[in-house]
């Protein structure tokens, strides 16, 4: 039997969590906070969370999307449509529209995002691209990269992210689908290529599905780094991601074949981003 | 806008002028239901007391349960009723038993062996789902697991593990003598030692889910009368009310079945699983029942059009005539029969598919396999060797130097031709449709493909093949004797079929046996699966990816390269046009036949 | 068994019922009111069958958990008709032939008239977006986004686009 606790702030509902002593999400132990419910829902109704409680907080804090310092605080209560609709967020439209379709942007939120198994966490692999950090119920940050190197189902709860704000046409984001208009990814790319005086500086390249969480693929990082987008680079930058991914099978692609195609998709992503 | 055309010449008699519906749209009767959300499907019932019933499933492909402990479910709140193997009046069925087709083959809830991931061996009724749900999670089941197999060569292997114990071969039996269902059409190996080219191919289809949006399921209530009423998604309504009184040995005037209203079936809900469990769970609960299952159900153990492999082997003479044409066929059927025998018949009727070829021989196996029973899907038993015919008619074009379309208009049957299976041919029209494709698609033919027409030239010699006399290759249990020749068949059928003697044997079985192991994967959810969505233009984003590894023709020609995109080439199509085109439709072809892993 | 109250309108009626810990909107919809409009196809937010609009925006039934609707407003596709009066996407969806088992009608009407709230005049492609997390296995989708467009020409008072 599932009981369900509605907490008016988020930091109630992380203390109520951690006194459990248990973890947030399906398959942790005895409770289960819930955003969206996408992931959540799915699991009680299939029987298969390992959860009996679930915890959820009406926090308005949750939704916020505004400014914050040089980039945008988006907070993990915020839906997929709320961020492609937001002025502030216009620069990760493509990827939150990237999601489901319209009824699960509806519903989907930024934080269940964070936490999403693969090859779920389209949005994320933007993020990560734009070096955003993580902002948890007590108040810590944490950069995205080291966010996802140590995601454990456990820890506080998440308020929100702080993403930087990319110059416009910087980032480039590419969704691998074998079903269209709407499907999960074989992979999720987001690049940003930021130049400065016609050098590359501060590449970011991340992908997701191509591994337990989104990651960064830093050997081609590095290929593109103080350069520019000429094919060979764009070569020499694909050639290195195997060392860098480790997919795994699913039913809709092998790893072998995500590990084959993710050079290709990667040189068309970068290319199209030469030719504007 | 129809896109539908009867010429007349072709189809004189096909169809009376002055039919009022037939030809004609028209507003569909159940469509006010439909679009209002009334329409009644088996679900849209509400009874007061309704319990629900779930199964324990096996984890593994084939097993032996070596004990069950339910103690701990039947004690939780909510459940009603443990549902035993043993609580199933005749727990042995074949759905073509119906027909007088088969043996029966599959226990409703398996007893002892399961052959297949998904196979149910117990079942839980409880006051909800939810608490059915718990309940199935906490029994017990102590597995012996047994090797497995999952692919068809390695099935027909000598060593290959017992899938079915009532056909120890891994092979349905055909007319009491085969291990496979039998072509033979004119002389097939002289011919082949006269052919100038010999094109050979073989072609895989992955299984495909029928995924109707509505997941299988029914609901049984008990009467006041000592009968049950039945809500069920079948598409075969007294077939499945036949198979359910003969499963819980019922007579059938006990029950009443409603349905009809079918959220999508496309062969799916032809097989009769669900209205049996439900009829069961009504009589010992003496409760309205539903079993339903959800969607990892529906696509894990809803049988799909199965798997199948056809290796086909073309004689050409100088003209690009196919002069023989030999197939090897293999149907997968998953553990159990099911209607697959049956499909392999339909399938040898349809050889050598639409082309008149003077010798044509055939032997095609319905295998078992520990894979999820196969049954019908659209074009039953058809669509999945007319995909390999086509292939290879690519491919033996390609061979011969041949225009694709002039070399399927050169091989087109026609009007007063003998088909392999003896009927003669009548409103062929495949020249002409031939013809209208290709002007449609802005494919250039030459004069003499564009002058050929099916209602001449066919008949005459191209009429009078002799009888050929059936030959004893294949006898039942012939490949597994071989093997082990000094000991009798362990674990052969309750009615084991061994007929003596050695016939001259096939050469299927000297293949190396393979495993194909199931790779692993993210739960059979819809999401898994390429269900196909809306049609859209492709994106550059997600066109297709020139890292397909190619497959080599086996003819002379070399693998070519592959181009970006399968669009007919707007000038003729010279070899190496054709080449290219090849290349892309059997590239698009796997992602056609590989629309679903098991 | 613990049970919450749970009141919200449904399709403009007040309703109350008692639902179970995690007990979903689709469930209680059917089985608790009687709604059947909207249909299960999958239970995971996969298929579309029981899209409903909650307080005007589409969601999937079958993935909200029942108690987040209290006090909401909650409209099915057994409410788009005005009384025999059908609803413009109804009248297309018949004469379109939009629908073939009409399984997956419900959800598709729900996700069109999602779509036509927000935004009358629909490009192609924006219907083919709008309808994306809806599964038909019968029609192939044509006559359904035609259907779609013609009511939303219909809806606009006849101007086709
Ligand atoms: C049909 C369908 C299609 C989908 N398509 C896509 C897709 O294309 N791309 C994609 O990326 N995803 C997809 N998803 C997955 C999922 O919907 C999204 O990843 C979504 O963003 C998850 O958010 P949620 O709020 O619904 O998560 P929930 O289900 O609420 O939670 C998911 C996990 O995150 C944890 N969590 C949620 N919020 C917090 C928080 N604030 N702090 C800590 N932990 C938290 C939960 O405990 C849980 O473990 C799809 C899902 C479905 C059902
Ligand atoms: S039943 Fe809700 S989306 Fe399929
Ligand atoms: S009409 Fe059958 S699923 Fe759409």
């Amino acid at each position: 039997m599932i009981t369900v606790e509605t907490f008016d702030t988020l930091a109630a509902a992380s203390s109520a969590m951690a006194g459990a002593g248990s973890g947030n999400r399906a398959g942790a132990g005895g409770s289960c906070y819930m955003g969206g419910g996408t992931l959540v829902m799915r699991a009680v109704n299939y029987g298969d969370g390992d959860f009996s409680r679930i915890l959820r907080s009406r926090d308005p804090a949750l939704l916020r999307i505004e400014p914050d310092g040089g980039g945008v605080f988006i907070g993990a209560g915020a839906t997929m449509a709320a961020i492609a609709g937001h002025r502030e967020t216009a620069f990760l439209a493509e990827a939150a529209t990237a999601v489901g379709g319209p009824a699960i942007r509806n519903m989907a939120t930024l934080g269940g995002n964070l936490f999403a198994p693969p090859p779920y966490g389209d949005l994320s692999t933007a993020l990560l691209a734009l070096d955003a950090r993580v902002r948890t119920a007590d108040g810590q940050e944490t950069p995205m990269e080291s966010f996802f190197a140590r995601r454990r189902m456990t820890g506080p709860l998440v308020a929100g992210v702080t993403v930087p704000r990319p110059e416009p046409g910087v980032l480039r984001f590419r969704k691998v689908t074998r079903v269209r208009p709407k499907g999960v990814s074989v992979m999720a790319i987001a690049v940003r290529l930021p130049f400065r005086s016609g050098r590359l500086a501060g590449v970011r390249i991340a992908f997701g599905a191509m591994g337990p969480t989104p990651v960064r693929a830093k050997s081609a990082e590095s290929a593109l780094e103080g350069g520019g987008l000429e094919d060979a680079r764009i070569a020499r930058a694909a050639e290195t991601l195997a060392h860098d991914l480790a997919p795994a099978d699913d039913a809709l692609a092998s790893a072998w074949y995500r590990q084959a195609v993710a050079p290709v998709h990667l040189a068309r992503l970068l290319r199209s981003a030469r030719e504007g | 806008m129809t896109t539908f055309e009867m010429r007349k010449e072709y189809f004189a008699d096909e169809r009376p002028e002055d039919l009022k519906e037939i030809g004609r749209p028209t507003i569909r009767q159940d469509i006010l239901g439909h679009v209002t959300g009334r329409s009644r499907f088996y679900d849209d019932h509400l009874f007061d007391g309704l319990l629900h019933m779930r199964c324990v499933r096996s984890p593994h492909h084939h097993a032996r349960v070596r004990a069950i402990d339910a103690s701990a479910a039947e004690a939780m709140p909510g459940v009603r009723r443990i549902v035993r193997s043993g609580d199933v009046p005749k727990n042995l069925n074949t759905l073509l038993s119906l027909l007088g087709f088969g043996r029966d083959d599959e226990p409703l809830i398996t007893p002892e062996t399961v052959g297949y991931r998904g196979e149910p061996v117990l079942a839980v009724i409880a006051e909800t789902e939810a608490a059915a749900r718990a309940a199935v999670r906490a029994v017990r089941v102590d597995w012996d697991v047994l090797p497995h197999v999952l692919d068809v060569e390695a099935a027909l292997a000598p060593d290959a593990p017992i899938v079915n114990s009532e056909y120890p071969n891994n092979s349905f039996d055909y007319h009491d003598r085969y291990d496979h269902q039998k072509l033979r059409f004119g002389d097939v190996d002289r011919a082949f030692q006269g052919a100038e080219r010999i094109v050979e191919g073989r072609y895989r289809m992955s299984p495909i889910e029928q995924a109707p949006m509505e997941t299988c399921g029914a609901i049984a209530v008990p009467e006041s009368n000592d009968r049950f009423t039945c809500h069920t998604s079948t598409q075969a309504l007294f077939f499945s009310l036949a198979t359910t009184a003969k499963l819980l040995d019922l007579p059938s005037a006990k029950l009443h079945f409603i349905g009809g209203t079918v959220g999508g079936g496309f062969g799916g809900k032809v097989d009769s699983v669900v209205e049996p469990m439900s009829v069961l769970g009504a009589q010992l609960t003496g409760r309205p029942v539903k079993f339903m299952w959800d969607r990892e159900e529906e696509m894990q153990v809803g049988a799909p059009r199965g798997a199948e492999m056809w290796d086909i082997r073309d004689g050409l003479d100088r003209d690009g005539r196919i002069i023989a044409r030999r197939f090897t066929g293999y149907f997968d059927a998953g553990a159990y029969t099911r209607l697959s025998s049956y499909a392999v018949v339909k399938a040898v009727g349809h050889l050598p598919g639409p082309y008149t070829i003077p010798n044509v021989a055939a032997n095609v196996y319905c295998v078992f396999t520990n894979r999820t029973p196969a049954t019908a899907m659209r074009g039953f038993g058809i669509t999945g060797v007319d995909f390999a015919i086509e292939c290879q008619m690519d491919r033996a074009a390609e061979a011969a130097g041949l225009d694709p379309v002039a070399f399927r208009i050169l091989n087109a049957y026609r009007d007063g031709d003998m088909k392999a299976h003896r009927r003669l041919a009548k409103n062929t029209a495949l020249i002409e449709c031939c013809q209208v494709a290709a002007e449609k698609a802005g494919w250039p033919l030459d004069g003499t493909a564009l002058s050929q027409s099916s209602l001449s030239g066919g008949g005459g010699a191209r009429a009078s093949v002799p009888e050929t006399a059936t030959d004893g290759e294949g006898r039942i249990g012939e490949r597994r004797r071989r093997a082990l020749p000094a000991e009798p068949l362990a674990g052969s059928g309750p009615r084991g079929r061994l007929p003596e003697g050695t016939i001259r044997g096939s050469d299927v079985a000297a293949a190396p046996p393979q495993r194909m192991d199931m790779g692993p994967g993210s739960g059979p959810d819809l999401e898994s699966f390429v269900v196909p969505p809306l049609p859209a233009a492709p994106s550059p984003a997600t066109g297709p990816v020139p890292h397909q590894p190619p497959i080599a023709p086996s003819t002379a020609a070399s693998s070519p390269a592959a181009p970006a995109t399968p669009t007919a080439p707007a000038t003729p199509a010279t070899p190496a046009a054709g080449d290219s085109m090849l290349a892309a439709r059997l590239r698009r072809s796997r992602f056609l036949a590989g629309t679903r892993r098991r | 068994m613990t049970k919450t109250a749970v009141t919200f309108r449904l399709n403009g009626a007040e309703t109350a019922i008692f639902v179970d810990g995690g007990q979903n909107l689709l469930d209680v919809l059917r089985r608790g009111v009687g709604d059947l409009s909207p249909k299960y196809g999958c239970g995971q937010g996969g298929c579309g069958g029981c899209s409903v609009l909650v307080d005007g925006t589409l969601r999937l039934a079958c993935i909200t958990l029942a108690e987040s609707v209290d006090g909401a407003s909650v409209e099915t596709a057994a409410g788009l008709a005005d009384g025999p009066r059908l609803h413009p996407l109804q009248k297309a969806f018949m004469e379109g032939f939009a629908a073939q088992c009409g399984y997956c009608t419900p959800g598709m009407l729900m996700a069109a008239r999602a779509l036509l709230d927000a935004n009358p005049d629909p490009a192609r492609e924006e219907v083919v977006e709008a309808i994306s997390g809806n599964l038909c296995r019968c029609t192939g989708y044509e006559p359904i986004i035609d259907a779609i467009l013609a009511a939303a020409a219909d809806l606009r008072g006849g101007a086709a686009r």
